[in-house]
């Protein structure tokens, strides 16, 4: 887990086939112009290259980007490989066109938080630090 | 002159300063134009009439009072079944022509059973792998009856070999064929990023094609130069002019260099672009682009067929200016895009669903799109005449400015070698992915309002959309595992074996595409196979 003196490290990363990559990458700067240490796998990622980046990088918390509509299985697979790891501790988060019904699967599995079209970037920043200043308390996000 | 005293203090009030006053693509716009700002202008060497060189107002001389532009809906989800059934829908209502959305495992050369295709079956656009689902999709429709806009880019040569032997099997020779594949796989590298191979083996592919095409598919657009997706990775206005057009003259440099001549496959180029936000900038933009290629195919490459000057192109609406919020605000959003689309002159057009920020469209969703085409063609009036909008002090200054912007990015790639040479230092990435950032920002700080996102946000009401089940990835992967078996297999061994022959050397790969196609071989299997020839691209990931 994060430490106060430590500064947050989040992996950014695509997975499956899709390749619009402009929500990672501009999530991606601006949590790095936010103060994090960000870690971009670049595309095409299977989940388990994305959680042996996660290990290797010790990172505290997972961005997926997903726009192609393949969302559950992935982060399914991607939550199931951070648990086998022993990585219970790394947050995850999801950003891209993910339809409302599929949202309470998505928490049920383990996703932290969701961020659909139109999400500010500052909304972002604040409740990835939001879900670590709690102490591992629940995702902090705002119902 | 006394009105214009009088006026001094409020338009002195207009111009100062302000972020507000410029483009979506940050262009500052002045409070007026007047004949000043365009002084320079000649109306033969900068304009010309419609239909006449430069082409800046339009390549037909009666623009849409002789023919409207061709209403083209891209659609394309789960089986093959299931979009054979919306084509035929579309067809049914009033559509002119098709267009195929392909899945991810499509466009990215993969079978639908192989691991990075998990969850992406038929889940933005149809699973097609072989010959037998191209058969299916095209069922019942005759095939020189219909033009068809393929999709498709890394693959195009694959996609391009099944569409012909399902109208061979339907007695439908290659002359007869109209349509496009997309088959721009230099806008894969900067923007959309659907790429397989490096990007030298992957332009041979598209020369290959276009030389195929030329010779036997002469109603055929070879390629479809695109703007569109540069546009939605972040792109400016100008940025998506530049990078576009000189894609365009790098796949026309290779051809001349592969030995072929320019008027023989020029004619058949044809481009897309994107129906931005803004208005005006939009229509400058395709004035623009008509002006710009006309001059440098016929001063730079010398073209003599006044059909190789034409700058053909096809629009669709801005998907990335489309909210999840209020969707239905992104009728008018749309509408208002494919105004600026008609009235710079576009051959044909897509108007995107109002659902699009949350799903694929609805059939509900994809009719009002359609209806919002047919208002325009019937209703505005705006097809009586032909670029209406010529002469306008503001219009014509967009156009020259845009213009210019446009040869300046020109003049950086040419010195870095071309756009091969620019793309693989990660040039148009950079700029772009910079413009994205700078928008975002600038929609944070409220300096670029997008209503119901940043402003006059309301409580959102559950919204319905089509929903694409596993259902399409168990259905295609059943369908694969009965072709594989029942298949001539040591047929599909040789035909994947003379591809790869033919890759190593220095033939024509739509040959052994065509026999591979025809034993149904899938099309994992043919990528595969120059997968091992060529390599696979991987592109450093910065941010």
């Amino acid at each position: 887990m994060a430490g106060s003196d430590r500064k947050l490290r989040v992996l950014i990363a695509k997975p499956g086939l899709d390749g619009h990559d402009r929500g990672a990458k501009i999530v991606a700067r601006a949590l790095r112009d936010a103060g994090m240490e960000v870690i971009y796998t670049g595309l095409r990622q299977s989940p388990e290259q994305i959680v042996s980046a996660a290990a290797q990088e010790d990172v505290d918390a997972v961005g997926l980007s997903i726009l192609s509509g393949a969302h559950l299985p992935i982060c399914r697979r991607v939550i199931e490989l951070l648990k086998e790891k022993g990585m219970e501790g790394t947050r995850v988060f999801l950003g891209g066109i993910i339809p409302a019904q599929d949202i309470p699967e998505l928490k049920r599995i383990g996703v932290a938080e969701v961020f659909l079209p139109g999400s500010s970037t500052q909304d972002v920043i604040k409740l990835i630090q939001g879900a670590f200043n709690e102490q591992g308390g629940a995702s902090g996000a705002p119902p | 002159m006394g009105l214009k005293e009088k006026d001094t203090p409020v338009v002195a009030e207009m111009v100062r300063p302000s972020p507000t006053h410029t483009t979506i693509s940050g262009r500052p716009i002045e409070a007026l134009y007047r004949p000043e700002d365009v002084a320079d202008l000649d109306y033969s060497r900068d304009l010309g009439d419609p239909g006449d060189f430069p082409y800046t107002r339009g390549i037909h001389r009666t623009m849409y009072r002789g023919k409207a532009w061709t209403m083209r809906q891209f659609a394309g989800f789960g089986t093959p079944r299931e979009t054979n059934a919306r084509f035929k829908y579309l067809l049914e209502h009033g559509g002119h022509g098709l267009s195929v959305a392909f899945d991810l495992p499509t466009l990215m050369g993969r079978d639908p059973d192989h691991a990075l295709s998990l969850g992406e079956v038929g889940k933005c656009g149809v699973a097609i792998s072989s010959l037998q689902d191209m058969e299916t999709l095209f069922a019942g429709i005759p095939l020189d009856q219909v033009s068809t806009s393929m999709t498709i880019n890394s693959p195009a040569a694959m996609l391009l070999a099944f569409y012909v032997i399902v109208a061979e099997k339907q007695g439908v020779g290659p002359d007869k064929l109209s349509g496009t594949v997309q088959a721009d796989i230099l806008k894969e590298f900067i923007a959309q990023k659907e790429y397989i191979f490096p990007p030298r083996p992957s332009m041979r592919v598209i020369v290959d094609m276009i030389r195929y095409c030329t010779e036997r598919l002469p109603k055929w657009n070879s390629i479809s130069i695109s703007g569109y997706h540069i546009r939605e990775a972040g792109s400016t206005a100008a940025q998506e002019l530049a990078f576009t057009l000189r894609d365009g003259i790098e796949y026309v440099q290779w051809c001349v260099d592969a030995g072929m001549d320019v008027d023989e496959f020029a004619p058949r180029l044809s481009f897309f672009f994107n129906s931005h936000s803004d208005f005006f900038e939009e229509i400058a933009k395709f004035r623009a682009a008509r002006r710009i290629w006309a001059r440098v195919m016929k001063e730079r490459f010398g073209a003599k067929n006044p059909r190789s000057w034409m700058c053909r192109f096809h629009t669709q609406t801005a998907g990335v200016s489309l909210t999840a919020q209020q969707p239905y605000n992104n009728v008018v959003r749309t509408a208002l895009q494919a105004l600026a689309g008609v009235l710079g002159g576009t051959q044909s057009l897509h108007t995107n669903s109002l659902d699009e920020a949350l799903a694929l469209p609805t059939e509900e969703a994809v009719t009002i799109a359609l209806r919002t085409q047919q208002v325009i063609a019937h209703e505005s009036g705006v097809v009586n005449t032909a670029d209406p909008l010529a002469g306008s002090y503001f219009v014509e200054k967009l156009t020259n400015d845009i213009e210019a912007d446009a040869l300046e990015y020109f003049r950086r790639i040419d010195a870095m070698g071309g756009m091969v040479a620019a793309i693989e230092r990660g040039y148009p990435q950079r700029e772009i992915q910079e413009a994205a950032f700078q928008f975002q920002k600038a929609v944070e700080r409220k300096e670029k309002i997008i209503v119901g996102v940043n402003e006059y946000v309301m409580d959102e009401k559950p919204f319905p959309i089509l929903y694409i089940d596993e259902q399409a990835a168990e259905e295609q992967i059943g369908r694969l595992q009965t072709l594989r078996s029942s298949r001539d297999n040591a047929r599909v061994r040789a035909a994947l074996g003379g591809l790869q022959g033919v890759a190593r050397g220095t033939g024509n790969v739509m040959e052994p595409i065509l026999e591979a196609a025809r034993a149904y071989a899938t099309l994992g299997e043919m990528c595969d196979a120059l997968r091992e020839v060529w390599g696979e691209y991987v592109e450093p990931p910065i941010f």
